[in-house]
């Protein structure tokens, strides 16, 4: 027998064990690192019909987001720009761009053009624009420095998680309205965010949903 | 066991080298940790969302134009013919503004908003037509200090804006975006740019002399 079973094999089960412990650490941490939104999701880029700029539009030439997302105070809904939005600049600018080509063909015929969406929240998780427009939420809370992107690029998780860490505390994360759409506002200096926040929160009596049936109605 | 561990750790490396870290762009559809196609959910549910696209109707579009001929349910009527078309009742554009919009304060403050965000591209921030696109091949945009546009009746400029610039459509129309009251107020603002140019001060009362730094 004991040419069958070396003397080290009396610590195989040990082993094993603690091999069985490392690879279920490693699982745990690449599950949690790279299976959660903030890998999957964050970074999505697709490729547009239109390689349309903000870094371009939004950015250089310092266009209002609610130049073309000009439902965005009233709606739920963040409209994307129709082409004629395009086609007021674009009937004078760059006119024969084969880039905007689709634009234009769009504009003549009606057939929209096939945008691809980036962000998307499941259909069982209500979403809502317009109040935290008006409760002084910047698209950049969201939606990152969209004005220096050539391309829209996901950049924050738009998780529970991430939700719901700004309606516990929406204070530190409010500025004022006019600036919604300033993606390079910033609080001149911590405390004056602080004091500007808290202030806000009062006065507009800002309480954001945390119970389910705020978002999952 | 060294080589367990050797081969583990091989695997280990190449998996991050492929996956990368986060924050990585990519162009690919976003991954499903929980597809609905295994695990049937409520995340796509059968409805239609704005701005979608479906294949029930011919051009795929989801959001419908009203049919031709039809006067939507809700809403005003808009039979003020005045705050809807800027035209008095014998069809003349009218130079003053309808009754049912007050100049004040609070319209101004809201036609300069207004204005920021959907005219001063091309018009400027001081109504000259020097907006930033002008730079880029948008020559045709006028001055508002032009004397024709200065004599132009307020209900041209509003009709401007509802229907844009015919025949050319060098400007198009801007009805999508602003409310006739919002129009309003961006027509009352125009008005207080081109008084900026015109303006003297025997208009201004003398109690808001000191204000601008005059006696
Ligand atoms: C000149 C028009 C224009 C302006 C100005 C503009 N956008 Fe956009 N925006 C678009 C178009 C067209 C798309 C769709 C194509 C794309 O995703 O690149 C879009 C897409 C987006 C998306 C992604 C939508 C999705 O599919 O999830 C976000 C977010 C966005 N814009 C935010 C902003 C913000 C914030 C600003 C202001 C800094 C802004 N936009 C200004 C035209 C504009
Ligand atoms: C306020 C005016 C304005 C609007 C509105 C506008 N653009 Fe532009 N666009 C410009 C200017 C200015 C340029 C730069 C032209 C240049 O570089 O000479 C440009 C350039 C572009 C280019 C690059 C063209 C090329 O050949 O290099 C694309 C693509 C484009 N725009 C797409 C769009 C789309 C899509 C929309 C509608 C969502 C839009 N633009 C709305 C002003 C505008
Ligand atoms: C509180 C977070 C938040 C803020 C603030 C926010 N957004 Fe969004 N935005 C979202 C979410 C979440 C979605 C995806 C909604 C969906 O699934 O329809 C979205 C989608 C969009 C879309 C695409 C809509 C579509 O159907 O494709 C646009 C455009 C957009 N946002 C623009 C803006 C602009 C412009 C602002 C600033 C005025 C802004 N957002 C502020 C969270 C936010
Ligand atoms: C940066 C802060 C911030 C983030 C991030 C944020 N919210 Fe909010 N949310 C607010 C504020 C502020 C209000 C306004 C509360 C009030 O007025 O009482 C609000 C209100 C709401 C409401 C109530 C609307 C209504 O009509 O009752 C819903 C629903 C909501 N948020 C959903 C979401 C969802 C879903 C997300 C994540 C995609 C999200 N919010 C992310 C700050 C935020
Ligand atoms: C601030 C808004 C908000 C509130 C409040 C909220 N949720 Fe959510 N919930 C979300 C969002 C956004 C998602 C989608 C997350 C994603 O796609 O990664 C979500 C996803 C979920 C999911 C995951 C479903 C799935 O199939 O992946 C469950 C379960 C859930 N919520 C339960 C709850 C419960 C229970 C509560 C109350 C304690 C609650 N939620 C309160 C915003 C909210
Ligand atoms: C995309 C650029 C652009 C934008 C934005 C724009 N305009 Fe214009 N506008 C023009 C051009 C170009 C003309 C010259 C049209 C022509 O003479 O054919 C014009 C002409 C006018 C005129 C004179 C019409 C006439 O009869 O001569 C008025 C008044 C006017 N615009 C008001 C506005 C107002 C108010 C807004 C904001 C709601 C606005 N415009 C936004 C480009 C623009």
């Amino acid at each position: 027998m004991s040419h069958l079973f070396p003397k080290s094999a009396n610590k195989l089960p040990l082993q094993i064990i603690i091999y069985l412990c490392v690879i279920g650490v490693v699982a745990t941490a690449g599950i949690t690192y790279y299976m959660t939104p903030k890998y999957t999701r964050v970074g999505y880029a697709p490729v547009q019909p239109v390689p349309y700029s903000h870094a371009l539009h939004a950015g250089q030439l310092g266009l209002d987001c609610r130049y073309c997302h000009s439902n965005i105070e009233a709606s739920g809904l963040a409209n994307l720009p129709t082409a004629q939005t395009c086609m007021n600049c674009h009937n004078q600018i760059k006119t024969a761009s084969p880039l905007l080509a689709v634009v234009r063909r769009s504009y003549a015929t009606g057939q929209p053009v096939p945008w691809v969406q980036v962000h998307r929240l499941p259909d069982f998780v209500y979403f809502n624009h317009s109040i935290h427009v008006a409760r002084g939420v910047g698209c950049v809370e969201c939606h990152g420095h969209i004005n220096q992107m050539e391309t829209v690029t996901h950049d924050q998780p738009l998780t529970m998680a991430f939700c719901l860490d700004c309606h516990r505390d929406p204070a530190p994360r409010l500025r004022p309205r006019a600036e919604v759409t300033n993606l390079d506002w910033r609080a001149p200096s911590a405390a004056a965010q602080d004091a500007m926040g808290r202030k806000f929160v009062h006065d507009w009596n800002v309480n954001p949903p945390q119970s389910c049936s705020g978002c999952h109605r | 066991m060294r080589t367990v561990y050797l081969v583990t750790a091989f695997v280990l490396v190449l998996g991050i080298s492929v996956l990368g870290f986060r924050g990585k762009v990519f162009t690919h559809t976003p991954m499903d940790v929980f597809p609905d196609l295994l695990f049937p959910g409520m995340k796509v549910q059968p409805k239609f969302r704005a701005q979608g696209t479906s294949s029930f109707f011919a051009d795929g579009r989801i959001d419908r134009m009203p049919p031709a001929g039809t006067v939507p349910a809700s809403g005003p009527l808009k039979d003020d013919d005045a705050l809807y078309l800027g035209k008095a009742a014998d069809g003349s554009w009218i130079r003053v503004f309808p009754a049912s919009v007050t100049v004040n304060r609070r319209l101004l403050e809201r036609g300069r908003e207004r204005y920021g965000i959907y005219c001063a591209p091309c018009h400027g921030g001081l109504g000259d037509g020097n907006g930033v696109t002008k730079r880029y091949g948008m020559g045709a945009t006028p001055s508002y200090h032009d004397e024709r546009l200065r004599q132009m009746s307020e209900g041209q400029i509003f009709d401007t804006i509802t229907h844009g610039k015919a025949p050319a459509y060098n400007m198009n129309p801007y009805a999508d975006k602003l409310t006739p009251e919002d129009r309003w107020a961006v027509v009352a603002y125009v008005r207080a740019l081109q008084k900026t140019q015109t303006g003297t001060l025997d208009e201004v009362p003398a109690k808001n002399r000191p204000e601008l730094g005059l006696k």
